[in-house]
């Protein structure tokens, strides 16, 4: 029984890192815009994110350091496709290679770096119901956080003016430009605000989940982030539940290694990249479903008046 | 201010010069880089731009990794000419190597020369396996080639890493993760005595001709290519973009499973978790600044490959972290998408009062 508790407890942890950046890209692919960079973006986030964390010992500076980091990145994604109009797949594509190349050459002091002694989180009280306690309140805010986050997207993209206003560039951007809006600036500021969160969720795989900084560590999360989009056809509470079951997946391997289970272990880190192959294919293959739910500029280059 | 006009027709000289000025545009950042770092600028060029081509022996370290690059990339180019989004070239090769090392593993010294060629051929089945799930599940199940192909890549690393780390591991080798070193027979032939270079390049530019006449003298390139450009007029024409699909995947594949080969029984020898080390990614970059073309990726490989010899140079050099490289790749590909745009729009400096004049004339 606690043993399930704790293997909960890890799913839902997982599933934070991949929450928050599949939310990030949400937005911006609510826009309009898809960012193949989300790899590269959190790798160099990662090391910054640690870092940061190395010399502040601070967690919430190694977010706010990430968050930067991947708010950068993304902001020379979005000058190059929304103003110079170039091909979004191959510049997310460059940002992605770009980061794995930088990521290891800036990290490279921070592999011989630890971090200081992780805080314990416990909501005083609630940790000591059994069951329970140590499966959801003996978490990092974080995990919190992505849940919230969550329900403000659904709200926000659903309740708002200003949700409403994205989802018009992302639907039609020539409406949207017609009504008064400027449109590219609106896609720059959710290219930049998925980047920041991929950024957050670079940061919090760095400092909190592994916690060390290791070359290439990201290691295909980016890649599913931007998988889990679709998979949700692009709904807030889908991003959220289709991550922890991801994140489900990922810590079923050490589950199962650890209970001494007869299978290779490559076989089992297998696992999270097939599911994505396996769900990819049973959730594409209604072509219609995935047209109706998409918003329909994604990936078209947007020039007002031309 | 700056705008962008559009070009009545897209300029050709920009499609030659972007890549210059994209090199230009890295190797300046480059120089800030290493200036910022606290190095000579001038000896970090060297090592880039003059130690890997200064010798013989140079050239034929660069042969060596221009091999994979040029064949990769030189399917890369049809699939994205064909706008099929491969990025998984990478697990293709590594199915590649597997498949070769199978059979090279089985070799003894009294084994035919002839088994190379079946090396190689099983080297580009394995490849074009690998790339023939992208294309049946894009073109069964509708499901995206990019996420598809490169989660294959991840696969394919483990399948590599199951082999080596257990069923074919080198029972003398001391429990490392290697299978047994190749016998003779199944060594690529050498070009020249004393240089590493083998007879993978020569059949890398044969692939360059036999690509180059595909893609521009027979009909199958024909149809590759305006599925690629204008589906739509592909369909009115009767071409099939299916058909478009599964060539591009499987040649990309085929390709890179040869290249796979070629290393694993070529300058490897033997099968080890090392044997991807990147070339499936930086070929992406190569097929774009070779702009899509196989003269070009000739070119443009030798360029990275000037890159990965610098990088190795600048660490044990000048104490660099060998991957700069990666970080230069990068830059290259960003600065060349950058450039790109003066093939199709022209810079014109207006400024805001003539535009308003303008506007009122109107």
């Amino acid at each position: 029984m606690n043993e399930i508790a704790l293997l909960l407890a890890a799913t839902l942890n997982a599933g934070t890192v991949l929450a928050i950046a599949a939310l990030g890209l949400l937005i911006n692919e609510r826009a309009g815009v898809v960012n193949l960079g989300a790899e590269g973006m959190m790798l160099v986030a990662a090391v910054v994110g640690y870092a940061a964390s190395v010399h502040s010992g601070s967690d919430v500076l190694a977010f706010v350091a990430g968050a930067a980091a991947g708010a950068l990145l993304a902001a020379v994604f979005g000058l190059l496709v929304i103003w110079l109009n170039t091909n979004q797949y191959a510049t997310g594509l460059a940002l992605s290679l770009f980061g794995v190349g930088f990521s290891a050459f800036i990290g490279q002091p921070y592999t011989r770096e630890r971090l200081s002694e992780r805080t314990q989180f416990e909501v005083p009280g609630l940790a000591d119901i059994p069951f329970i306690g140590p499966a959801l309140f003996k978490q990092h805010p974080m995990v919190w956080i992505a849940i919230a986050l969550t329900f403000f997207l659904m709200w926000w993209l659903n309740r708002s003016r200003s949700g409403l206003i994205l989802r018009a560039v992302g639907e039609s951007p020539e409406s949207a430009h017609a009504l008064g809006y400027p449109v590219r600036l609106i896609r720059l500021a959710a290219v930049v605000a998925g980047g920041a969160l991929c950024g957050v969720a670079g940061a919090y795989l760095s400092t909190v989940y592994t916690p060390l900084w290791v070359e290439g560590m990201v290691a295909g999360r980016g890649w599913i982030a931007l998988a889990l989009t679709t998979f949700a056809t692009w709904r807030p509470i889908r991003v959220l539940l289709g991550a922890y079951l991801f994140g489900g997946v990922t810590m079923l391997q050490f589950h199962l290694q650890g209970q001494g289970v007869q299978i290779p272990s490559q076989f089992l880190v297998m696992l999270p990249y097939v599911s994505t192959i396996v769900v990819l294919v049973l959730i594409s293959s209604n072509a219609a479903w995935i047209r109706a739910n998409m918003p329909a500029s994604l990936g078209k280059p947007f020039s007002p008046g031309g | 201010m700056l705008r962008l006009e559009t070009r009545p027709t897209p300029s050709s000289t920009f499609v030659l010069a972007s890549p210059l000025i994209a090199l230009a545009a890295t190797v300046a950042i480059g120089v800030m880089l290493f200036v910022l770092l606290g190095k000579d600028p001038v000896q970090g060029l060297q090592m880039f731009f003059w130690e890997p081509i200064k010798s013989p022996y140079a050239w034929s370290e660069i042969g060596i990794k221009a091999t994979p690059l040029i064949l990769i990339a030189l399917g890369l180019s049809l699939c994205f000419r064909a706008n099929v989004w491969n990025i998984g070239a990478e697990g293709q090769y590594i199915l590649g190597a597997i498949f070769a090392g199978g059979i090279a593993m089985g070799a003894t010294p009294d084994s035919p020369r002839a088994i190379v060629i079946v090396i190689l051929v099983a080297g580009i089945v394995g490849g074009m396996m690998w790339a023939a799930i992208t294309a049946l599940l894009r073109d069964r199940f509708n499901a995206n080639e990019i996420l598809v192909s490169l989660m294959l890549v991840y696969v394919a690393e483990m399948v590599l890493s199951y082999l080596v780390y257990g069923p074919w591991k080198d029972p003398q080798g001391y429990n490392f993760p290697q299978t047994v070193t190749f016998a003779k027979p199944t060594q690529v032939p050498r070009l020249f005595a004393g240089l590493r270079l083998n007879i993978g390049l020569v059949i890398a530019l044969f692939a360059v001709a036999g690509m180059t006449v595909f893609l521009f003298r027979l009909f199958r390139g024909v149809q590759a290519l305006v599925g690629g450009l204008a589906p739509a007029a592909a369909r009115y024409a009767g071409f099939s973009s299916r058909g478009a699909l599964w060539t591009a995947l499987l040649t990309s594949g085929g390709l890179a499973g040869l290249a796979g080969a070629l290393e694993a029984t070529g300058p490897l020898g033997q099968l080890t978790p090392y044997v991807p080390v990147g070339y499936g990614f930086a070929a992406i970059i190569v097929a774009f600044v070779g702009r899509l073309n196989p003269v070009g990726i000739v070119f443009s490989a030798i360029l990275m490959s000037m890159f990965y010899i610098g990088g190795e140079l600048a660490q044990s050099r000048m104490q660099l972290p060998k991957s700069i490289t990666g970080v230069f790749q990068g830059l290259l590909l960003f600065t060349l998408l950058a450039a790109d745009t003066l093939i199709v729009y022209r810079v014109r400096w207006k400024s805001t009062a003539g535009a308003r004049i303008a506007g009122a004339k109107a």
